[in-house]
C-alpha cells in the first residue's frame, strides 16, 4: 500500500494535518479564483461606466446600511424571463467598481439592477415612505425616516479616497471637488456642468422635494442611476462566455 | 462473544480504542462503481463545457456552450415565433383590434405582460391606481379613454417634456398659495365640496362660486365637469390629441378623486398646485429600456379593455 498507509502520520499531527489542508485547498484556490484575475474575458470592456458620483455612493451606503441587499439582488441572469422583465442581463463591468458588490442572493423584492430611470423621484419617495400606497400587496417596510435625516458630507471625501485605494478610479479632481459634487446633484438651479464632466449621465434633481439634503436624495440618487450607465446599442457580448 | 469476524474472515483496519476494533469492509460495488462513473463523468463536463484556465482566457469546451448564445437564441426563437403578429400588431389601426379575435387575443396578452412589468408599480398590479396615480378601470379619463388616446398617453406620457412639446401644453395644476388668500381658498373649498354632493358650508360655498368662476374655470369647465367633456364633441382623435383642446382637467362634480376629495385635501391641491409626472415610454425617447410600438399597441389594448375604455 505504501503511501497509503502513512496517513496515520497526518491523523496523529493536528499541525501537519493543518498544513496539509491549506496545501489543498490552495490549489482548489489558485486554480478557481487567481485565473479570474487575468483572464481576458472575466470584465470586458464596456462603455460608459464610471465611478459613483459623491452622492450616489453615499446613497449606496445607505443602501448598505439599510440591507437592501437582503431582499433585493442587483444581477440580471442571462435568461429569457428575467429578459422581459429586467432587461439585458448583468455584465461584470457594471458592479466593477462595487466595493462590495451588490448582487444579492434572494428576491423577495424585485431585481434592482436596472431601477434607474424606470420611475419617477416622485414615486421613489412615495414609495420609500409608505411601499403600501403604490404597491398594496408590498411587504416592503417603511422608510420615511429617511426624509428626517440630514445627510453631510464631512466624509465623504474619505470614503471615496478609501474607495480609490481598492482600486476605484477616482481621480485627484473628482477627489478634490467632492463636496461641491456632492451639494450640487440636489441642486437642478446649481452649477452642476463639472459634475456632469466628471460623471456623465448622472441625475441631477431635488430627489425628495424638500429643501434640505437628506438620506432620501441619496439614496434614490443611487437607485436613479442602477443600470443606466452602459450603452447597450453599442455593446457587443464576449462570445466566449 | 461471537462477532461477524468469526464468522467471515475481513480484516481489521489495525486500529483499537480499548480493545475495540474497526472492520475494513470493503463499499459496496455499486457505490465505488458509481464513484468511478462520476470520476469519468466530471472530467468529460471539463472538457465538453468552458472550465479550465489559461493564459488568456478559460477553454470554451468542445460543445461550445455559452449562457449568453443560449438567451439570445430563446429570445430569437420566441420573437421569430410571434413576429408575424407583432408585425401585424404593429401597423394595426387601433380601434379594429376588438373585433379581431386573434389580434385581441394576442394583443390583451402581450399588454398585461407589458403592464405588469412597467406600469403596475404605480397604476397598481390591478390597474386601480393609488392615490395620485389614476385608476385605469373607471370610466374617468382626464387624457382620453379611447384607445389611441391611450396608446398616445403611454407613449408620450403625461407633463413631462415629450408630452409638453407634442401636445403643446403641460396641464398642470397651478399652485393658488399666492394668488389667493386663505379666506378665498376655503371658500373655493367649499364650493368644490357642495358641486361634488358633499357637505358644505353654504354661505362659504357661494363665496367660493365667485372664485371658482374667476379662477378655475378656464381649465375645468364653467360647469366643472373638467375639460374632457368640453373636448369629446370632436370625432376624429388625431385633431382631439393635437390641437390642445384636452388640458387634463378632472370633473369635480363626481366621486372620483385623483388625489382625495376631502376638505384638507383639495385645500392641499388648491395651495399647493399638482403636477404628477407620467414618463414618456417610447422607444424614441428611452432608448433599449423603452416599449416598441407593438408593445404600446398591446398594452393600449389590455387597458383599454379594462373596463373603462371608451
Amino acid at each position: 500500500m505504501g503511501i497509503l498507509d502513512k496517513h496515520k502520520v497526518l491523523e496523529k499531527n493536528a499541525t501537519l494535518l493543518l498544513i496539509g489542508s491549506l496545501a489543498v485547498v490552495t490549489v482548489g484556490g489558485i486554480v478557481e479564483i487567481a485565473p479570474l484575475f487575468y483572464l481576458e474575458n472575466t470584465i470586458e470592456d464596456v462603455e460608459g461606466m464610471r465611478p459613483y458620483s459623491p452622492l450616489e455612493l453615499a446613497g449606496r451606503e445607505i443602501y448598505i446600511r439599510e440591507g437592501c441587499y437582503v431582499c433585493h439582488s442587483q444581477m440580471i441572469r442571462p435568461m429569457r424571463d428575467e429578459y422581459e422583465r429586467y432587461g439585458h442581463y448583468s455584465l461584470a463591468a457594471e458592479s466593477q467598481y462595487d466595493h462590495p458588490f451588490q448582487w444579492g442572493s434572494k428576491r423577495t423584492g424585485p431585481d434592482l439592477a436596472r431601477v434607474g430611470g424606470r420611475y419617477s423621484n416622485e414615486w421613489h419617495v412615495d414609495h420609500l415612505v409608505n411601499p403600501q400606497s403604490v404597491v398594496p400587496e408590498s411587504v416592503m417596510p417603511k422608510y420615511s425616516f429617511l426624509m428626517n435625516r440630514p445627510l453631510e458630507s464631512t466624509y465623504i471625501g474619505d470614503l471615496m479616497s478609501t474607495h480609490a485605494l481598492v482600486g476605484v478610479p477616482y481621480t485627484e479632481e473628482m477627489l478634490e471637488s467632492a463636496q461641491a459634487d456632492f451639494a450640487v446633484q440636489v441642486n437642478p438651479d446649481g452649477d452642476w456642468d463639472g459634475l456632469l464632466e466628471r460623471y456623465p449621465n448622472a441625475v441631477v434633481a431635488n430627489f425628495d422635494g424638500q429643501p434640505e439634503l437628506t438620506e432620501m436624495d441619496a439614496l434614490i440618487a443611487y437607485l436613479q442611476m442602477l443600470g443606466t450607465l452602459v450603452d447597450f446599442s453599442t455593446f457587443t457580448p464576449d462570445e466566449s462566455r | 462473544m461471537s462477532t461477524r469476524n468469526d464468522k467471515q474472515d475481513v480484516e481489521t483496519t489495525g486500529h483499537s480504542w480499548d480493545g475495540i476494533e474497526e472492520f475494513n469492509n470493503p463499499l459496496p460495488r455499486w457505490w465505488v462503481w458509481i464513484f468511478y462513473a462520476t470520476i469519468v463523468w466530471g472530467i468529460w463536463y471539463t472538457i465538453a463545457y468552458p472550465a479550465w484556465p489559461g493564459l488568456k482566457e478559460a477553454t470554451a469546451g468542445y460543445l461550445g456552450f455559452s449562457t449568453r448564445e443560449r438567451v439570445a437564441n430563446e429570445i430569437a426563437t420566441v420573437d421569430a415565433a410571434n413576429a408575424e403578429m407583432v408585425a401585424a400588431l404593429e401597423s394595426v389601426d387601433l380601434t379594429t383590434i376588438a373585433d379581431n379575435a386573434d389580434m385581441n387575443s394576442f394583443a390583451t396578452k402581450m399588454g398585461a405582460a407589458v403592464f405588469k412589468s412597467n406600469c403596475s408599480q404605480c397604476h397598481g398590479s390591478g390597474a386601480a391606481g393609488a392615490v395620485g396615480y389614476p385608476n385605469l378601470l373607471d370610466d374617468d379619463w382626464l387624457w382620453g379613454g379611447r384607445i389611441e388616446e391611450i396608446a398616445f398617453t403611454v407613449t408620450h406620457g403625461i407633463r413631462n417634456e415629450q408630452s409638453m412639446s407634442t401636445r403643446g401644453y403641460g396641464g398642470v395644476m397651478p399652485a393658488f398659495a399666492d394668488s389667493l388668500s386663505h379666506e378665498d381658498i376655503d371658500s373655493v373649498v367649499n364650493y368644490v365640496l357642495q358641486i361634488s354632493g358633499q357637505e358644505a358650508d353654504a354661505a362659504l360655498a357661494t363665496a367660493g362660486e365667485t372664485v371658482f368662476l374667476d379662477n378655475c374655470v378656464a381649465c375645468h369647465g364653467e360647469d366643472a365637469k373638467g375639460s374632457l367633456a368640453t373636448t369629446r364633441s370632436f370625432e376624429d382623435p388625431a385633431d382631439l390629441i393635437a390641437d390642445g383642446e384636452m388640458l387634463g382637467a378632472p370633473n369635480l362634480t363626481d366621486a372620483i378623486w385623483l388625489y382625495g376629495g376631502s376638505a384638507d385635501a383639495l385645500t392641499a391641491t388648491i395651495t399647493n398646485g399638482r403636477g404628477n409626472v407620467m414618463p414618456a415610454w417610447s422607444e424614441e425617447f428611452r432608448g433599449t429600456s423603452g416599449l416598441t410600438q407593438a408593445e404600446i399597441n398591446a398594452v393600449a389594448a389590455y387597458v383599454h379593455q379594462l373596463g373603462g375604455g371608451q
